[in-house]
């Protein structure tokens, strides 16, 4: 698939919780082409500041028309919530390498799929979920507390069982998501685990894949500059050396990753 | 009337005077599906090393207003790696291909890398990267006028092709350096590369880059770049590639107005990956309205203010 840049038109953008806002624009070919985890990079306003674009997960695909679901944390994500419906749009996308799905979750029909989500994480993984739904995926969300568990509706409307880890107890588990993760790895079936989070609970994800033999893919995070494979600042150390997190990722199997700093 | 964009830099000649900045551009074919490459000027490669680097500690990038702090490290395949996984494609697009090298312990690495690429007659030219801040150097040798005069006059002495020297903004003196150089045999220079920087994260109280300090690029450099191609242009005889912050039209004329022969699109080639050709494009449209025939007619043609 061809990397593109367009101008695309907003369709909406709405604050869906306090501080989460779900953006839709119009591409058909992204539309078309996007594969779960990978993702867009947008140019939130028109001039040179912010200089660099941001790195956004393609959350959902509907009708030609791409959903990405962001924090307005900082500089630029702040900007995006200012654009209206109607405004275009620099986009270049889809971008990356996403989960790679196909192959581990239709090679059994008693393969169960697990997804884990920390906090912001849910957004490349309800693209993800709605996939495989009919595999009837096992979701398991993280979040700090209860008005900060982000898309369960999302993944039940897919038909997909969730589960739900606070870590002050407010809702469902209390305790870290990896603990409920545990919890849930019953010996008997063969698991897949699909990840996307902070880079603790993505390495403590991946640590408990290694320990019980599992297939697991994380979904990295990493600061970026071009996002097309060019400028090399994004990479993280993998057992074959650096990798770029924006082209040879996002997503890594755990087995490749050394969580190393160097 | 058909604007001429051509240029000529020592033996090379360039359809127009447009390249994209080493290390910004990566070996082009990650640009490949958004820009139409044959349209550029010329490419300049990332920077290669005799071996492979792995690079520096990540995170290896920061923004700054209207800026890129970065500490890449000259992450690179090594001149074999290069060859054999990055040189065919660059071939193929057929303009000219201008490979930077650098050297990591001694400058007599530079000789064995320009032995090496004198075989390749699709590489058009060389630039030399004696100024990159990343490599935990004391010193460059862009900050050293007697080093830089003995590195290019002896890589003067064992190459024909066109050779470019890069040259540090972090100096007293670039004039001083730029002298250097074009005494020892350089065809033409390139400034600026990146200047030292740093950015701190008040909360965790490091440093935002892994290296501790990295290199500054963008629009928040390009008035220091502007004047130190200026004041150089104005002691020196040999064609510069003016770069740092260009990022549209107007920019890139400001860098011709001081004294560039050509330019170079760095960090701007991330934000909009067209921006190059955009760039050609305006500056046809420019001598169109302006009756200009001749590109390198413009080249220095700075005056003082009028009041
Ligand atoms: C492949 C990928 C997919 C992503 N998908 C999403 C998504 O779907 N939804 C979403 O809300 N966010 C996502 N992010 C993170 C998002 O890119 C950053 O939150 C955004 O760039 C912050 O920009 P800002 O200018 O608002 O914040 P800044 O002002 O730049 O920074 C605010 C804070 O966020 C931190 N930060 C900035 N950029 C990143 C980054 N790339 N990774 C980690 N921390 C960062 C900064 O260090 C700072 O503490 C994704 C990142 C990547 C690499
Ligand atoms: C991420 C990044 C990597 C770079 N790598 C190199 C390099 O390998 N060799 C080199 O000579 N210059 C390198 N540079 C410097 C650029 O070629 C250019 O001189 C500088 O960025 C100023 O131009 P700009 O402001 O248009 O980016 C790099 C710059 C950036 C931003």
């Amino acid at each position: 698939m061809k990397i593109q840049q367009i101008k695309a038109r907003i369709v909406s953008n709405k604050e869906v919780k306090a501080n989460f806002w779900l953006l839709e624009f119009v591409s058909s070919s992204i539309a078309k082409a996007a594969q779960p985890g990978q993702f867009v990079n947008v140019k939130v306003a028109s001039g040179w500041a912010p200089l660099l674009r941001r790195p956004l997960s393609i959350h959902k695909i509907k009708n030609g028309k791409v959903q990405l679901f962001y924090e307005a944390l900082g500089l630029a994500t702040e900007i995006l919530t200012q654009r209206r419906p109607k405004e275009f749009l620099d986009i270049i996308g889809p971008l990356g390498s996403g989960f790679n799905y196909q192959k581990s979750v239709v090679k059994s029909g008693k393969t169960k799929n697990i997804l884990i989500a920390g906090g912001m994480g849910v957004a490349p993984l309800v693209f993800l979920a709605e996939k495989i739904k009919m595999h009837k995926p096992l979701v398991l969300i993280g979040a700090q507390s209860a008005n900060k568990v982000l898309c369960a509706q999302e993944f039940r409307n897919f038909g997909c069982q969730v589960k739900i880890a606070t870590n002050d107890g407010s809702l469902g588990f209390g305790g870290q998501v990896t603990d409920l993760l545990k919890i849930n790895l019953t010996l008997e079936n063969s698991v897949n685990l699909f990840a996307c989070g902070p880079q603790p609970m993505l390495q403590a994800v991946a640590q408990i894949a290694t320990a019980k033999n599992i297939n697991c893919e994380l979904s990295l995070e990493a600061h970026m500059a071009c996002g097309i494979g060019a400028c090399l600042g994004c990479v993280v150390m993998t057992k074959s050396g650096y990798k770029r997190v924006c082209q040879d990722g996002p997503v890594f199997s755990s087995k490749e990753l050394t969580w190393e700093k160097r | 009337m058909k604007p001429n964009l051509s240029v000529r830099l020592g033996n090379l000649d360039l359809k127009n005077p447009v390249l994209v900045a080493s290390g910004t551009f990566g070996y082009a074919q990650e640009f490949k599906d958004l820009v139409d490459l044959k349209k550029l000027g010329a490419i300049v490669t990332k920077t290669i090393t005799l071996k492979s680097r792995p690079g520096n500690l990540s995170p290896r990038t920061c923004e700054t207003p209207c800026g890129l702090l970065n500490s890449i490290g000259l992450e690179n395949p090594g001149i074999d790696g290069f060859i054999s996984q990055k040189l065919p494609f660059l071939k193929k697009i057929g303009i000219p291909i201008i490979v930077s090298i650098a050297a990591e312990e001694s400058p007599e690495e530079f000789v064995v890398l320009v032995e090496k690429l004198n075989l390749i007659k699709e590489i058009a030219a060389l630039e030399l990267n004696i100024s990159c801040p990343n490599l935990q150097k004391n010193k460059l040798i862009a900050q050293d006028a007697a080093e830089t005069f003995a590195l290019v006059s002896q890589l003067r002495k064992i190459t024909t092709k066109c050779l470019i020297t890069k040259l540090s903004p972090n100096v007293t003196s670039i004039v001083e350096i730029a002298q250097a150089a074009q005494n020892a045999g350089s065809d033409a220079l390139a400034l600026i590369n990146t200047l030292g920087g740093m950015c701190i994260d008040i909360k965790k109280r490091t440093p935002k880059i892994g290296s501790w300090v990295g290199g500054l690029s963008g629009p928040a450099i390009r008035p220091i770049a502007l004047k130190m191609v200026w004041e150089t242009y104005n002691k020196i005889k040999i064609p510069i590639i003016g770069m740092g912050g260009i990022i549209d039209t107007e920019s890139a004329l400001e860098f011709f107005i001081a004294g560039a022969s050509a330019i170079s699109v760095g960090t701007a080639n991330f934000v909009n990956p067209r921006v190059s050709l955009e760039i050609i494009e305006g500056l046809s449209k420019y001598m169109r309205e302006h009756e200009i025939q001749n590109f390198n007619s413009l080249t220095g043609k700075l005056k003082a203010c009028q009041n």
